[in-house]
């Protein structure tokens, strides 16, 4: 099955041109069936395949498809499958294929202008399952590219996806993720072509072999820019990872992609997409570990990503924007991870949360279903009644994005912190704790806000409340065990009990490259372990414990459907300023528009009005002016008599023999 | 005493520049007819001299062909120059200034 690896994207991409062709009024069955099936097959075919890798793992696996060749450049199309690809396939077709039942349900019933749009979101999504395998399943940089740039493509099409809304929002909001994704692929690409044009090739177990010296030597050599080989393509490449896994200061179209469809921010801005940019960290972790500054500032850039961004999901009202925000928090710990040389717990990370992550994304679509649009969390409340599962299992997902013990994200998170504190990187421990308080907080809020007290919505609203059809809460329910349960692949040495039981980092600890001289597994004393495992937890619950106590019926004064609420005025009534300054974001969003998109406009206007509309133009039309005139001149020797014609005639005669004979 | 094959030259020049002068100036359509013919005739003069020259036939065979194509030619324009004159009463080559702008 191992020689079918080609089949995996392939299949997903056939879908797509299947779904896009059947045409918008093509029947919702053969549409359905179609591209539900493709993710299936491509998930059958990926567990069959693990499964036979299994046997043979650390191994990378190599299948080359053909041979992509440009002149004298040889690329082939060929297939990668070692523990790190294996891990990425597993999540992007499991949860993908979820997300893709799930989407059956949500999409079923669009309003005007939308109800032709069921085929057209199924091919878009189709497409981004196959670009993402393609990504993570390409053995070369060139073939991971197209499939870097295929993401990106359909992220744009899939925000955008509600493009005829009259407030102009999603289109906006996909242009945005677009132009500002293409900054980090123009680094990406700066950094591929560097290592093509020093190493001749692009393949990732070539360039990337540690046991090659001559390569090793070649990544210490200076580079440019004052840096060596590793730090500069580190640097490209990490910045084109901030473009896609939106991290510090590219992260800002990631909250306002969350005007495409809500299974779009699970599966796209939530599980996979935005993890190409961890992967990529991951896959050259080689050079990261060569070029210890840069390591630093992903780090850094990681640890304040994650801080950054969970101060902001503090007080969003937005369902969606808390995830979203929560999501770059989360990403900002992979990095910070994936910094300081944790590189199996970013991935770990990710693992679990593609998980938990998806599945609050598909329980906040189950919520927004049921309220029929309606995204404001502070006209919610008291949902646990009318929508259960989705309640269940939106509590087991904040449970394992706040970190409490036994949920998955505690033993990811708990990895990452106590990587970082390995490594000799305790204010970043310090800083990630911090996070982990109020991220249990947020999530915590978000959950009490959305499920607890009382409904605050109108009447009309509550008579509509209804739990979401099977199609939908199946796959949250099989999310929930894979948010509950992935994190037991890694339980740390000291929970062991004596065994090593920590699977995950043992299946990819060789995709992490070995040199001399730099200690890629750090260790802790027992004692330290259990006393920073003891200091998260109880961060955690500390800030799962703030907003749990309002929503709770320890505050008997408030009325139910004014405890939600009353956290948020009780912030802003004690810490005003700082809750004006969350609550509008850091005006990040506004110094980009000022600094930044202003400028670039003006420039724009100025090309498009001056440069193009008088310089260029005017150069055509002094051009066009001139032959008109000669034409005007020319025409006079055009009289229409017979004997001209023939006099000039004679006279090119006589000039073709001078001309030739003379 | 042999003529030598320079003054057949020459008179063939001599005649088809005096051709091309008619038909270039004069406006009588057929009067042009009549100096085309007359280029003609030098040209073929000059491949009958050039024959005699080089003492091969080629030359007088393409003269024939010549003659036959100009006779044809001939009857053509001569045709057209009546359809002409039946339209617009005239054969004055300067009143024919259609093909212009």
């Amino acid at each position: 099955m191992l020689d079918w690896l080609w089949l995996i994207p392939l299949i997903p991409l056939a879908s797509a041109a299947v779904t896009g062709l059947l045409g918008p009024r093509a029947p919702k069955a053969a549409v359905t069936t179609v591209a539900v099936g493709g993710p299936g097959l491509a998930l059958l075919l990926a567990l069959g395949s693990l499964w036979e890798y299994a046997a043979i793992a650390p191994e990378p696996v190599t299948r080359t498809l053909y041979a992509w060749t440009a002149g004298t450049i040889e690329i082939p199309v060929a297939f990668l499958l070692d523990p790190l690809s294996a891990v990425m396939l597993f999540v992007v077709t499991f949860v993908g294929f979820w997300i893709h039942v799930y989407s059956v349900g949500y999409m079923g019933h669009e309003p005007a202008p939308y109800e032709h749009s069921y085929q057209r979101f199924f091919a878009y999504l189709n497409l981004f399952m196959a670009a993402m395998l393609l990504l993570i399943l390409g053995n070369n940089f060139l073939v991971s590219f197209v499939g870097w740039e295929g993401v990106g493509l359909c992220s744009y099409l899939l925000i955008g996806f509600y493009f005829q809304n009259d407030d102009r929002v999603p289109p906006q909001a996909g242009r945005k993720a677009f132009i500002v994704n293409r900054i980090g692929d123009f680094a990406f690409l700066v950094g591929m072509l560097t290592l093509f044009s020093v190493f001749g090739t692009l393949e990732y177990l070539e360039i990337f072999d540690a046991h090659n010296a001559a390569h090793v030597a070649a990544f210490g050599e200076p580079y440019a820019l004052g840096l060596t080989l590793a730090s500069f393509v580190a640097l490209c490449l990490f910045i084109g990872a901030t473009g896609k896994s939106a991290q510090i200061p590219l992260y800002v179209w990631l909250p306002d992609a969350m005007a495409g469809p809500t299974p779009v921010s699970a599966l796209i801005h939530a599980a996979t997409m935005v993890t190409a940019g961890v992967y990529i960290v991951v896959r050259t972790n080689l050079i990261f570990q060569l070029a210890g500054g840069v390591s630093m500032l992903v780090a850094c850039i990681g640890a304040a990503t994650a801080l950054f961004a969970a101060t902001m999901a503090l007080t969003q009202t937005d369902l969606k924007k808390v995830l979203a925000y929560s999501t770059v928090s989360q990403l900002g710990y992979m990095f910070l991870a994936a910094g300081v040389g944790a590189y199996t717990a970013a991935i770990f990370h990710l693992f679990t949360h593609a998980f938990f992550k998806a599945l609050l994304f598909l329980g906040a679509g189950s919520v927004i279903h049921a309220l029929g649009g309606e995204q404001d969390i502070r006209k919610m409340g008291g949902l646990r009644k009318y929508l259960p599962v989705t309640w269940v299992t939106f509590w087991i997902g904040s449970a394992a994005l706040a970190g409490l013990p036994l949920f998955s994200g505690f033993f990811s998170k708990d990895e990452i912190l106590a990587g970082a504190w390995a490594h000799g990187h305790w204010f970043l421990w310090g800083i990630g704790a911090l996070t982990a308080l109020l991220t249990a907080f947020y999530s915590f809020r978000l959950l009490g806000l959305t499920f607890h007290g009382g409904f605050r919505g109108t009447k009309q609203e509550r008579e509509h409340l209804h739990e979401s059809p099977a199609v939908m809460t199946v796959p949250l329910g099989i999310l929930a065990v894979g948010a509950l349960g992935a994190g037991y692949l890694g339980i740390p040495k000291v929970l062991s009990f004596g065994a090593e039981l920590n699977r995950f980092h043992h299946w990819l600890e060789p995709v992490v490259a070995h040199l001399s001289g730099h200690e890629a597994v750090a260790h802790l004393a027992v004692r330290t372990e259990w006393l920073l495992m003891g200091a998260t937890t109880f961060l955690a619950l500390l800030g799962a414990a703030i907003p749990g106590i309002f929503f709770s019926h320890a505050l008997p004064r408030f009325q139910p459907d004014y405890r939600g609420t009353a956290l948020d005025d009780g912030f802003a009534y004690f810490l005003p300023k700082v809750y004006t300054v969350l609550y509008f974001k850091y005006w990040v969003d506004e110094v980009y528009d000022k600094l930044i998109v202003r400028p670039l406009r003006r420039l724009a206007e100025f090309f498009w009005k001056f440069v193009d509309g008088i310089v260029i133009e005017g150069a055509i039309r002094v051009g066009t002016f001139l032959t008109e005139l000669a034409g005007d001149f020319g025409r006079f020797s055009t009289t229409g008599n017979v004997r001209d014609y023939l006099l000039y005639l004679f006279l090119g005669i006589i000039i073709l023999f001078w001309w030739v004979f003379v | 005493m042999t003529v030598p094959v320079t003054w057949y030259l020459l008179l063939a020049a001599a005649l088809f520049a005096i051709g091309t002068a008619g038909v270039l100036t004069r406006r009588n359509g057929i009067t042009i007819f009549l100096s085309i013919e007359l280029m003609l005739n030098a040209v073929n003069l000059s491949f009958v001299a050039y024959s005699r020259l080089l003492d091969q036939l080629t030359g007088q065979l393409v003269v024939f062909f010549v003659l036959a194509v100009a006779a044809a030619e001939a009857a053509v324009g001569l045709a057209l120059f009546i359809a002409i004159y039946r339209h617009r009463r005239t054969i004055d080559i300067n009143r024919m200034n259609l093909m212009r702008w």
